[in-house]
């Protein structure tokens, strides 16, 4: 049984990790993460290099609508923290007494702030293209998290004879290979607390941890609990199988 | 009142005496004959009615945290998975549910189709399987639609315009289905309604397949009808303990999805809301439903007076229709393929046609996946118009055992002493 278990471990690792191809047929390379594997978690000090690189490099364009400010305590952050971190922000709040709308700053219970106030605006101001909600790109690509590396890394110059629209960059990655977004990380584009030199590649990698965490916060909880539960059914399975082998004796 | 009552317990009596659901559940779960040489196929049945009461409870409790609303819907899936407490298990538990339900009961169909399960006396036991099927489908193709993902919206858009195709009435149909001229907010309101409503119209049909059931009593591997008390077993404990033994492995994959894969079934455009202005590059539907969808595509020009498209939606539906006259197509004098030189590859060919069918039907439809798909269509047809009733009448079957008990005991009557008394204690 142990071995059926391997196998089909096996198939199922294929099938979710396999190469995926990019519209294109580029081949996404295939890279490892903290969060992968069935004990993978997600990488704290990365998660909060991914933040800061969310607030300084994407928010001006991308929203995160479906994080909570409260949700940065996944990161590792203390409540004072979150507090500090989320007053920075206004929201709007209202109507008060006088029927008025108001701005105050945001709290731990607000949503992350949104870059345009509607899709229209958002196009308005990226020649006519929509910036995606960040909140769910991990689980809402093929490929996942080698995809957004693959695209965040796949500027590049075009191969002789591509042409590339007006206002679109070459990727390598993108379906079609032509993109609305400008390279968006850029050497030493963000400079971090705790040291680590910002390359491109290391700054794609701490935002694809950080939106990986986004699209999933409860993926430690599952897998943690999911142990517990093939430990149990594993013994009690076991067990079963015990009490039908005594319960059938006589009749084979 | 009448007193022939085994039961002790005065009020357990007194109830059995006006009620007799304590002798009915004695009777048709705990004495009840099985075959004794059933093999682990046939614990699929018993698998399937878990996932039901499972998908039920879990579908109970996230209704409770859904909006059915264009405007909320996907948030509100969203909240139950990040917010709701134990949402996220809740919700993977009911997501990968689906697909468990039609894996087992895939299998609990192509154990009838290689068993000759379908075959007399079993026929209604059969169609109301298929009944089953048709339901499941209905239920889990609008369970789809809740979430209001890309998928879910555009899954919708293409099936429901398949009725279009249907001459007359077509249009009126697909009005009635939408609640209005396109997939929107009338659409997801009753989808949903009839999403909560039909599992429990499954509860009774499988209710009267089990019904149907315990009249016929279980087929076996070898095809022969049970002749005595030697060839059976008390349901309680042996199946009791067999059952359970499929269940504990059953929890133990269906567990590892929902923990460690949940989204292997899934389609990443589902994670993006559903937006009526974009479509997406390649349209496809859950898995388990993909041979079907293979077939509806299979036809590109029209035949004679009927379109392509409408052909391809009679097609489509028929594959399932066809299921429900198998019992008769079928003219073999045997029913196991244990005992069928011939159709037990028959069988395989079949089955391989059926996940050939489920690959084309997630391929675009073009080139060779299109011509692959074509041909499987035909076959699939063929199989049950064609090979079903003519190698029935041509096939040699092999000589069948003078009894279950023969083959098991290697000897014909020898049945060991506790089973045989087990069984005797209550004629
Ligand atoms: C100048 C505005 C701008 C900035 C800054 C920006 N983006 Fe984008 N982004 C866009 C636009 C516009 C698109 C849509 C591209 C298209 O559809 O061609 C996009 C698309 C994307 C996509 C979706 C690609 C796909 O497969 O559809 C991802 C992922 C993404 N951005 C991530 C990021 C990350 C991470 C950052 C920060 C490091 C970032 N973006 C910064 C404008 C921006
Ligand atoms: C909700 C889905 C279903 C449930 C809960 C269910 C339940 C059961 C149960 C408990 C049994 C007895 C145990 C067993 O033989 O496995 C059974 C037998 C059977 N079922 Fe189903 N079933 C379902 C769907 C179907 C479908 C879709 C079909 C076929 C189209 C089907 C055809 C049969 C047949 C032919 C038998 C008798 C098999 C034999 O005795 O060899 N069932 N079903």
């Amino acid at each position: 049984m142990l071995k059926a278990i391997k196998t089909l471990a096996v198939i199922v690792s294929l099938g979710v990790a396999g190469p995926a191809l990019a519209a294109g047929g580029v081949e996404i390379p295939k890279r490892d993460w903290s969060f992968q594997g069935l004990f993978g978690t997600y990488d704290r000090a990365a998660m909060q290099r991914g933040l800061q690189i969310y607030q300084e490099s994407c928010a001006g364009c991308h929203s995160i609508r479906l994080i909570y400010y409260r949700n940065l305590a996944d990161l590792g952050y203390t409540a004072e923290q979150i507090k500090a971190f989320a007053a920075e922000n206004e929201v709007e709040d209202g109507p008060n007494d006088e029927g008025e709308m108001y701005m105050r700053p945001a709290v731990a219970s607000d949503r992350f702030i949104k870059p345009f106030p509607n899709d229209n605006a958002a196009r308005a101001g990226n020649n006519g293209a929509l910036p995606p909600d960040l909140s769910l790109m991990v689980e809402a690509r093929v490929g996942g998290p080698n995809y957004l590396y693959a695209v965040l890394t796949g500027y590049g110059e075009p191969p002789a004879g591509t042409e590339v629209m007006d206002g679109m960059s070459y990727n390598k990655y993108f379906p079609g290979h032509q993109i609305a977004m400008p390279p968006p990380l850029s050497e030493d584009g963000v400079e971090f607390a705790d040291g680590t030199k910002a390359t491109v590649e290391q700054q794609a990698k701490d935002i694809t941890t950080f939106l990986a965490w986004a699209s999933e916060p409860n993926m430690e909880a599952r897998k943690s609990m999911g142990l517990k539960v093939m430990l149990f059914l594993l013994v009690f399975t076991g067990l079963l199988i015990a009490v039908k082998r005594r319960i059938w004796a006589d009749v084979h | 009142m009448s007193t022939g009552s085994q039961w002790k317990n005065p009020v357990i009596r007194w109830v059995d005496d006006r009620l007799p659901i304590f002798t009915y559940m004695d009777h048709e779960y705990q004495q009840f004959p099985m075959p004794r040489n059933l093999n682990y196929f046939w614990n699929f049945g018993a698998l399937a009615s878990i996932v039901l009461v499972v998908m039920v409870v879990t579908g109970v409790m996230l209704a409770m945290q859904y909006t059915p609303h264009v405007d909320y819907a996907f948030d509100s899936v969203e909240r139950i998975r990040r917010d709701v407490n134990y949402g996220w298990l809740l919700q993977y538990i009911h997501m990968n549910g689906g697909s468990m339900f039609f894996i087992v009961v895939y299998i609990h169909m192509f154990r009838g189709l290689y068993y000759g399960s379908y075959k007399a006396p079993r026929e209604l036991l059969w169609m109301l399987g298929v009944v089953i099927l048709l339901l499941m489908m209905a239920t889990a193709f609008m369970g789809y639609v809740l979430p209001w993902g890309q998928m879910s919206y555009w899954g919708a858009t293409v099936i429901t315009n398949l009725f279009s195709a249907i001459p007359l009435v077509g249009d009126w149909i697909v009005t009635l289905l939408w609640g209005g001229f396109s997939v929107d907010n009338a659409t997801l309101n009753r989808f949903y309604s009839l999403h909560y409503l039909m599992p429990f119209v499954l509860f009774a049909v499988v209710g009267l397949h089990v019904v149907a059931l315990h009249v016929s009593k279980s087929n076996n591997p070898d095809g022969i009808e049970m002749k005595g008390p030697q060839d059976s077993v008390p349901f309680h404990p042996y199946f009791t303990a067999k059952d359970s033994v499929g269940v504990g492995v059953f929890l133990l994959f269906f567990a590892f999805f929902v923990f460690y894969a949940p989204n292997f079934f899934g389609e990443p455009d589902n994670y993006i809301e559903a937006n009526p202005l974009q479509t997406p590059s390649h349209i496809v539907p859950e898995w388990y439903f993909l041979p079907f969808y293979a077939i509806l595509r299979s036809v590109t020009i029209d035949i004679l007076f009927i379109p392509a498209k409408l052909m391809g939606v009679l097609l489509m539906f028929g594959s399932i229709l066809i299921l429900f006259i198998l019992p008769w197509l079928d003219t073999a004098r045997v029913r196991s393929a244990k005992y069928r030189p011939i159709y037990k590859y028959i069988f395989w060919i079949f089955f391989v046609d059926c996940i050939a069918l489920g690959w084309v039907g997630s391929q675009p439809a073009e080139g060779t996946a299109l011509i692959i798909g074509q041909v499987a269509t035909v076959y699939y047809f063929a199989h049950f118009l064609l090979v079903m009733p003519i190698l029935g009448k041509i096939e040699t079957p092999l000589p069948l055992p003078s009894s279950i008990a023969e083959p098991v005991t290697g000897g014909g009557g020898g049945a060991s002493a506790g089973a045989a008394a087990a069984k005797m204690e209550k004629p």
